[in-house]
């Protein structure tokens, strides 16, 4: 890379990450940290996680409008959520296992710990998994989750989110994140949400996606995945 | 090539049981990882990995994911992709920290040989909850291996003083080998944390 033709013209930062203690999210005083993490360098091949097998992940897996039904059909807004998994360079990042949990369109959790007084949905887990494509692509059916009150401070509510988990290929690529919805009112008053750099936040929210929408079926979103790190697969 | 920025990391949150750990809390969906890195015919000397997470005030951790990656007897990772749940030695272990009374996790695997020159054998582990808005990465040393421990490189650039928060204590319990393995979070015996330095050019 030759320096004197980098001109910035609008430099990124890059610093997306969260702090490990952010105080007005309560839990993170007794749980966070407080001495410096240890660099580890090691040759790739030590960090290299193992794939998964198309026959690990079941049927209906990716779409949990199905995978839990009992006597119908799971209630509330039926949407697709899709998106990609990139290294930093943008190469699709293909077998990467993401897992999602979300609450239903009540805004409840099926946890058996939750106690939040809205009702289960008989139909509806709220769990799928899948694993990218040769495009690193992934794509869920689900319903839209609601809202839910928490413990943190007083009349405090999670924005509408899911969780993914992503194993990519290299133990550096596990990612635990929460996806969230387009223009929520929720945004300004959620520590979790709050606690990644202002800048970086907009990473973490959906876009809408009009032209992925199935006419009357369901409304579909775009969620892209960015690792950390460069994607090292030595056969591609 | 345009650099692109990673996703931020999120809380796992308090209610990942039913979608990550699903059958260790009896939810009604099958699990892709478990407890068990092995199988019967995994050749190596069976151990059980235990412990507790406790928080800065000392309360041990009911609601954390901890997952472990290890190689096998012969220092070798696992390279072929993984079919089914425990399709022979996986050597990828995952257990949330809420369904034993005293929170404990409980791994059953095999002690993982040394992966080469320089490198005491050793488990990763990757640890989520509740209250921690990363993943954290820390690594299981083994109280027998002394010696290849002192010659293990990561374990030298790691202060004295704190690296015995990395050494697994071997047990004999009822005729099986269990090695303890607490994780503070905090305090004066607070675990050590890494961080993976990926081999990127910074520019
Ligand atoms: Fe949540």
């Amino acid at each position: 890379m030759e320096n004197s033709q980098l001109i910035e013209v609008e430099p990124i930062n890059f610093n997306v990450q969260p702090p490990h203690l952010y105080s007005e999210y309560k839990s993170t005083i007794l749980r966070s940290p407080t001495k410096p993490l240890i660099p580890v360098k090691e040759q790739l091949k030590d960090l290299s996680l193992p794939a998964f097998g198309d026959s690990a992940i079941g049927k209906w897996d990716h779409d949990l409008t199905k995978n839990a039904r009992k006597n119908g059909e799971p209630i509330g807004e039926r949407i697709k959520v899709s998106g990609k998994v990139m290294d930093e360079y943008g190469r699709p990042l293909r077998n990467v296992l993401v897992e999602i949990w979300q609450a239903n369109a009540a805004g409840r959790y099926i946890h058996k710990a939750e106690i939040h007084d809205a009702p289960l949905d008989p139909n509806f887990l709220g769990a799928g998994r899948m694993l990218t494509d040769r495009e690193g692509r992934y794509s869920f059916y689900t319903i839209k989750p609601g809202a839910y009150p928490w413990g943190n401070h007083f009349n405090a509510w999670r924005p509408n989110h899911i969780h993914f988990s992503v194993i990519g290929h290299q133990i550096g690529h596990r990612l635990v994140t929460q996806m969230y919805f387009p223009g929520d009112p929720l945004f300004e008053f959620d520590p979790i949400f709050q606690s990644v750099p202002k800048h970086a936040r907009e990473l973490l929210i959906a876009k809408f996606r009009m032209d992925w929408t199935e006419p009357e079926f369901a409304l579909a979103y775009e969620f892209n995945i960015v690792l950390n790190g460069k994607c090292q697969t030595p056969f591609e | 090539m345009e650099k692109l920025r990673q996703t931020p990391s999120q809380t796992v949150g308090p209610f990942f049981a039913y979608s990550l750990t699903a059958e260790q809390y009896g939810y009604d969906y099958n699990s892709l990882i478990n407890g068990l890195l092995i199988n019967h015919d995994t050749e190596g000397e069976r151990i059980y990995i235990t412990g507790r997470i406790y928080d800065g005030k000392g309360q041990t951790i009911p609601d954390a994911l901890i997952e472990l990656w290890q190689a096998d007897a012969n220092g070798q990772y696992r390279s072929l992709p993984i079919h089914q749940k425990n399709d022979g030695f996986t050597g990828l272990g995952r257990l949330g920290t809420g369904t034993d009374v005293q929170d404990r996790f409980l791994f059953t695997t095999i002690k993982p040989g040394s992966i080469g020159d320089g490198q005491a054998p050793h488990i990763n582990i990757i640890l989520f909850m509740r209250g921690s808005l990363h993943r954290l990465y820390t690594r299981l040393y083994f109280s027998d291996e002394s010696a290849t421990n002192s010659q293990d490189e990561l374990f030298n650039t790691i202060p004295e003083e704190r690296r015995n928060t990395l050494i697994a204590q071997r047990k004999q319990n009822a005729g099986r080998i269990e090695y303890h393995f607490d994780i503070y979070m905090q305090g004066e015996k607070e675990t050590v944390f890494l961080m993976y330095i990926t081999n990127d050019v910074i520019s």
